[in-house]
């Protein structure tokens, strides 16, 4: 096969990959012409689904009466867990999510029947009134209960390097702590919502908002009790997804097609924002601790680390998330003499799941706890530590699993930060203004990204593309990957352009379908670029070679001369106009149209051992956050905001920067006053946009510079690439280290405040407080 | 009836179900589904539409959550929605600068975003002299959340396309617009279960004879009651066609606002007698629901986390009742009976609201905190009104929401009446006002942080009124 050059300075230097191409749905986003599953227009005789919710947490179910429900106007069908003709259970990995409560109630407000009406509000009103009777038990809700009971989702895992007891006996300082890590809510802008329509006999096509529509595909074939090839998914765009459309859409999706399936009716199942906020799964709140041995400079010498993650009352994908985030409890840092241990807690909640970062926030955040912790027991700037524990070049650069730390950018990135940041002037400036001002404080803080890129489930590293050429030499692209705003169909467009030297009005991508790329894997872990881009690239080389053999055979040269650019076949002296040659190939017999497969390489992970290497490479980045904290109130803003991220050659500058910038505020939400709260009977109290407060636009700080470090990626990946996706949620790290920061200046930075994200004012104000009570028990 | 211009054509509703909101009218009945629905509660902006009504001769443009939007707000204006902006094949300003500064990624939020934007172009085209600021657009955008792009884009977008705003399609045929507007038949208004009287007479009349009607006026807070408890109201009546208590009259003495005046509406005034009230009335709530949301509406409901009570309070206000015969003046501190029970009996409403001409010698300063700057309910909003005379406290009050069952006073503060102002009284008051109230833990805030913030509040206040030049806020609200 003919060999393509591949660029890998940072920049290329023509064609359609690397521009700052507007969203390929930029238009119909602005016009309201995007359309969305309930935008979808309505097949005839289209019925509407709700609904009923358990009114209690946990508890074996004694009766169910639905007589008033069916009774109620415009009702068709009611359906329950036992009327399921096929899997009652829709868990997406290990056993553990009904698709209905079935026998037993196992979360508060979890969907215990669905009923079928003529109108969204009908179906609605009559959900309300069910009854459901329980044996009600009281919910456990915290680490302890589960660590009391070994009530764990999944087995126990341990990573260990050389030798920690052995090493923190020997180090000069212990350094000890503890943080409790919020969850988060996705909040995508566009809840949950399927529609399923029956087709001929026992075939089904189904409309969802989904980031997995193969699985969705899966476990409705299965819910329904026909083989997979009878079900369509058709997924082409969502409002957001973040994590949360991973497996928790595929419920409703479920719902849809059995109410369907029995009715012989189209069935759309739009689930209102609070049932949303109320059946879904969210972020993992984590509870985790350090011990560690560090040297009179602050180096680390040993870790240990304990890691438990509040899994809700199922293990949907938390084996993988507590594994991720004990891959992340380093961040950017070497551990040395490390024990990692990861505990999969059942608490009686939804169950939590995918959540950009997937785990690897929350491991994120004890390791910079870690840093803040050695710097106020040292009297160091913060900085100062997490620079001497930064993986170095070639010693001190293998994770607590066993994977050697490469073409590691850190300490250059960092340093380049540190400068256009004016860090250190900054740092005087902040000094000042804190000696000046009684009321108001200033805090300042760095903190590094290294995250690593792949699924850790092995399989899932493959993908397929669809490509077709028509006789216009127009072409149409399909592949796993799923549209959510991350800009995933914008650089796919550009790589098949890019490709096929054509302009990008001359490629369409078209909605994910599983009848046209089967089997495929979710868009998550920040992949969706990295692996359908490969396999996209690799369907147009199958093209571009079969079309170069032909033209080049009509021609009489060698098809090895042939290249494509600015829309036409060049050899030589000769070229040949795009669409011509595809005509020509056309009535000559060739095949426009062939598939493309990806698998990533070089990546493996023992379980047993806990030693692998299951990242193909790290995305990395840095940010600086300066904030202003109100010591009356606890109040406070984010006034600046410097980040450098590396995404390696870049795709698309204007997307990655979009997703650098969004993921940021996101994460600085979640570090902030994303506040999940649930009562003691388990009933999440924070469940509508009310009271559950995401970054609104006068968030945004007023400084926030971003740039791309410039670099291309060392490893194969698509143009040298990286990915963007979930890596600069954990830049906002540095939000709460500031705050943190300023908290710690009421006390001339001697103590480490305990504040635990997400810091919200009411929280800020209790760790101020805190600094004031312990000054006074020192003196 | 209910008549308005869907963009440039008429619509009548005669029949419709009351409770109808207008995204439900727009997605279901008109199958406009460019305009979203993201939480049906207000607080997204998914849904932002823009109306237009004609104020002394001109248009004045106006967004709007239509998910908790009622027909009956519709009556006599222009509706737009994110489907009517573009100039034949061409984008409007507003959505060819979200087009180049991509300030979508999933899109969802962005006709609501597109929306709000265009809002803020019509009301600075021919009037943008002063450059437009990043507060400006963090006020016209507050009601919109975006989950995706952080902002920074939205921002650039707004500024590009609303700084210095060009005649557009909507601004070419305004006067057209005006006359249409005009024109549109005055018959009945209102439709089944739904009345909108035009006078006071009237409103007595239909209390009378539904007993069980709800009074509507901006619905930002009632209509929840149908869009998130599923909770029906069977008969309504809006106040949407009665002029009377629409009324904000600032010559008089006292000042006086119509119960049913929005807050939109208020605004100006609040801000020209009680410069102070400006960082309160920005946090409020976001602008699409200060345009709708009415300051009657929140005393009417009685929320013990309204904001305004604790400022009419501090201002001492007196509320005026009425059933359209008898008239009775009540101070809003006594107007609370307990939760959500007020002094207000059947078949009467409140009118307006009275507050004493403003004493420039008075130190007034409204405070409120929340987890989020913008668009948030308080967790305590406390409002002090401190009048010295030769460095005696000549008059001092309090109000306070998110303390109690009900907004509150504190009557002790006149015992400090004729007291030195000085760091021994403002120590005393401290003390006083720690733990004096006994507020409840909820999903905003815990008790003794609320406790706290009343005594801290009350800290922040004798600075700025004593040693103004130590900053004390972290956000100026410029």
């Amino acid at each position: 096969m003919r060999k393509l050059i591949e660029k890998s300075e940072a920049t290329l230097a023509s064609g359609q990959v690397g521009k700052s191409n507007k969203h390929e749905s930029a238009v119909r986003h602005v016009t309201g012409q995007a359309r969305y599953v309930d935008d979808i227009p309505e097949p005839a005789n289209l019925m509407h689904a709700a609904v009923g919710l358990s009114p209690v947490a946990k508890g074996e179910i004694i009766t169910i009466e639905l007589e008033a429900v069916k009774r109620a106007t415009g009702v068709k069908d009611v359906l329950v867990a036992t009327d399921v003709p096929g899997h009652i259970d829709i868990a997406p990995v290990f056993d553990g999510d009904p698709v209905l409560a079935h026998k037993r109630v196992l979360f508060h407000n979890q969907p215990y029947f669905a009923v079928l009406a003529s109108s969204t509000q009908g179906a609605r009103h009559a959900a309300k009134l069910g009854y459901i009777e329980v044996l009600q038990e009281s919910p456990d809700l915290d680490v302890s209960t589960a660590h009391e009971k070994s009530n764990f989702v999944r087995p126990t895992h341990t990573m260990r390097q050389g030798n920690f007891e052995n090493s923190i006996t020997t180090s000069d300082i212990v350094v000890e702590g503890d943080v409790s890590i919020g969850g988060q809510e996705h909040m995508y802008l566009e809840g949950q919502v399927a529609m399923a329509v029956p087709e001929e006999e026992d075939r089904m096509l189904v409309y969802t908002s989904s980031q997995h529509p193969s699985e969705v595909q899966k476990l409705v074939a299965e819910v329904l009790n026909v083989p997979l090839h009878k079900v369509t998914v058709d997924m082409r765009r969502m409002g957001g997804g973040f994590g949360g459309k991973e497996t928790q859409a595929a419920q409703w999706a479920c719902i849809a097609a059995l109410l369907a399936s029995r009715n012989r009716v189209p069935v759309k199942l739009r689930v209102p924002r609070m049932q949303d906020m109320q059946t879904t799964g969210k972020r993992h709140p984590f509870q985790n601790s350090f011990r560690i041995g560090v040297d009179s400079s602050g180096v680390i010498n040993a870790t240990k680390a304990t890691i438990n993650g509040l899994c809700g009352h199922s293990a949907d994908l938390s084996e993988a998330i507590v594994d991720r985030a004990m891959f992340h409890c380093d961040n950017a840092y070497y551990l040395a003499n490390a024990d990692i241990t990861g505990y999969r807690c059942r608490t009686d909640t939804v169950s939590h799941t995918a959540f950009r970062g997937f785990g690897g926030p929350q491991g994120m955040v004890l390791a910079e706890a870690m840093m803040d912790a050695i710097a106020r027991e040292l009297g160091e700037d913060p900085l100062t530590i997490r620079k001497r524990n930064l993986y170095q070049h070639s010693t001190r650069n293998t994770t607590q699993y066993g994977m050697k730390v490469e073409h590691n950018v850190l300490p250059d990135l960092i340093e380049k930060l540190e400068a256009s940041s004016e860090y250190w002037k900054r740092r005087e400036q902040i000094s000042h203004f804190n000696q000046s001002n009684p009321i108001l404080k200033k805090g300042l803080a760095l903190t590094p990204v290294k995250f690593g890129i792949s699924f850790t489930a092995k399989h899932l590293n493959q993908a397929g593309a669809l490509v077709h050429i028509y006789t216009d030499g127009s072409i149409q692209v399909n592949h796993g990957g799923t549209e959510m705003g991350q800009g995933l169909h914008t650089k796919i467009q550009q790589i098949a352009a890019h490709e096929f030297g054509l302009g990008t009005e001359m490629i369409e991508v078209t909605s994910t379908r599983t009848d046209k790329v089967p089997n495929t894997s979710p868009t998550a872990a920040s992949s969706g670029t990295n692996i359908n881009g490969k396999a996209v690239q690799n369907a147009c080389i199958t093209l571009k070679n079969r079309l170069s053999q032909f033209w080049a055979q009509t021609i009489n040269v060698s098809p090895d001369n042939v290249i494509f650019k600015n829309g036409c076949l060049v050899a030589n002296e000769s070229s040949i106009e795009f669409a011509e040659v595809v005509q020509q190939a056309y009535m000559n017999r060739v095949s426009l149209s062939t598939t493309g497969f990806y698998k990533t390489p070089k990546i493996h992970y023992d379980r047993n051992t806990g030693n692998g290497r299951p990242f193909f490479y790290f995305a990395n980045g840095a940010s600086v956050s300066e904030v202003t904290i109100d010591t009356l109130t606890g109040e406070y803003s984010v006034d600046r905001v410097d980040i450098l991220h590396d995404v390696g050659t870049s795709l698309n500058p204007a997307i990655d920067i979009g997703q650098i910038e969004g993921g940021f505020i996101q994460g600085m939400g979640w570090m902030t006053t994303e506040e999940l709260l649930w009562d003691d009977n388990g009933k999440l109290l924070s469940n509508n946009p009310a009271t559950y407060k995401i970054p609104a636009i006068g968030d945004t700080p007023n400084v926030f510079n971003v740039a791309l470090y410039p670099q291309a990626n060392p490893e194969d990946s698509i143009y040298h690439s990286k990915a963007v996706g979930e890596p600069p949620l954990m830049l906002a790290l540095s939000v709460w280290c500031a705050l943190k920061d300023a908290v710690s200046s009421t006390a001339d930075y001697r103590i480490d405040p305990d504040l635990d994200p997400p810091a919200t004012p009411e929280k800020v104000l209790r760790a101020v407080q805190a600094m004031s009570k312990s000054q006074k028990a020192n003196t | 009836m209910i008549s308005f211009l869907l963009d440039q054509q008429l619509v009548h509703i005669e029949n419709a179900d009351s409770n109808l909101t207008v995204l439900e009218w727009l997605r279901e009945h008109r199958q406009l589904t460019g305009t979203k629905e993201g939480c049906a509660s207000g607080d997204c902006g998914a849904c932002t539409v823009t109306l237009a009504e004609v104020v002394e001769n001109e248009l004045q443009y106006r967004s709007i959550n239509s998910c908790i939007t009622l027909l009956s707000a519709l009556n006599g204006k222009q509706l737009i929605t994110v489907e009517h902006l573009q100039d034949n094949a061409i984008l409007h300003p507003v959505q060819q600068a979200m087009v180049d500064e991509h300030g979508a990624q999933c899109g969802f939020c962005t006709p609501g975003f597109v929306m709000s934007m265009f809002t803020l172009y019509q009301q600075r085209t021919d009037n943008a002299e002063t450059e437009l600021s990043r507060g400006q657009i963090d006020n016209a955008l507050s009601g919109n959340l975006c989950r995706c792009t952080g902002y920074r884009p939205i921002i650039d977008a707004a500024k590009k396309a609303c700084n210095k705003p060009k005649t557009d399609k909507f601004s070419k045929v305004s006067d057209a617009t005006v006359a249409k507007l005009c024109s549109i038949a005055s018959t009945k208004p209102g439709i089944e279960n739904l009345h909108m009287p035009r006078t006071s007479q009237e409103l007595a009349s239909i209390l009378q004879t539904h007993p069980k009607a709800r009074i509507v006026a901006g619905s930002t807070d009632l209509a929840l009651e149908i869009t998130q408890a599923l909770r029906p109201i069977e008969t309504l009546v809006s106040l949407g066609e009665l002029a009377e208590l629409k009324t904000i009259a600032e010559t008089d003495t006292p000042l006086t606002i119509g119960a049913a005046a929005t807050f939109s509406d208020i605004e100006p005034f609040l801000l020209k007698h009680f410069p102070d009230t400006k960082e309160w009335l920005h946090r409020f709530a976001s602008v699409p629901i200060r345009n709708q949301a009415t300051m009657g509406g929140n005393i009417a409901n009685a929320s013990p986390i309204g904001d305004s009570a604790p400022l009419l309070i501090a201002l001492g206000a007196q509320l005026i009742l009425t059933n359209g015969s008898n008239q009775r003046s009540v101070p809003v501190e006594d107007y609370f009976v307990d939760y959500k029970q007020t002094q207000l009996a059947a078949g009467e409403w409140l009118a307006r609201i009275d507050i004493p001409s403003p004493d420039r010698a008075c130190f007034l300063r409204a405070y409120k905190v929340s987890k989020r700057m913008e668009d948030d309910i308080s967790a305590v909003c406390a409002v002090f009104n401190l009048k010295l005379e030769e460095g005696d406290i000549a008059e001092l009050k309090a109000g306070f929401g998110g303390v109690a069952a009900i907004p509150k006073s504190i009557p002790e503060l006149s015992q400090f009446v004729g007291r030195p102002w000085s760091i021994a009284t403002i120590n005393e008051i401290e003390a006083l006002l720690h733990d004096y109230f006994a507020p409840i833990s909820d999903v905003r805030a815990s008790a003794n942080y609320r406790n706290d913030i009343v005594a801290n509040l009350w800290r922040r206040f004798s600075i700025e009124t004593t040693q103004p030049e130590i900053p004390v806020r972290v956000v100026e609200h410029a």
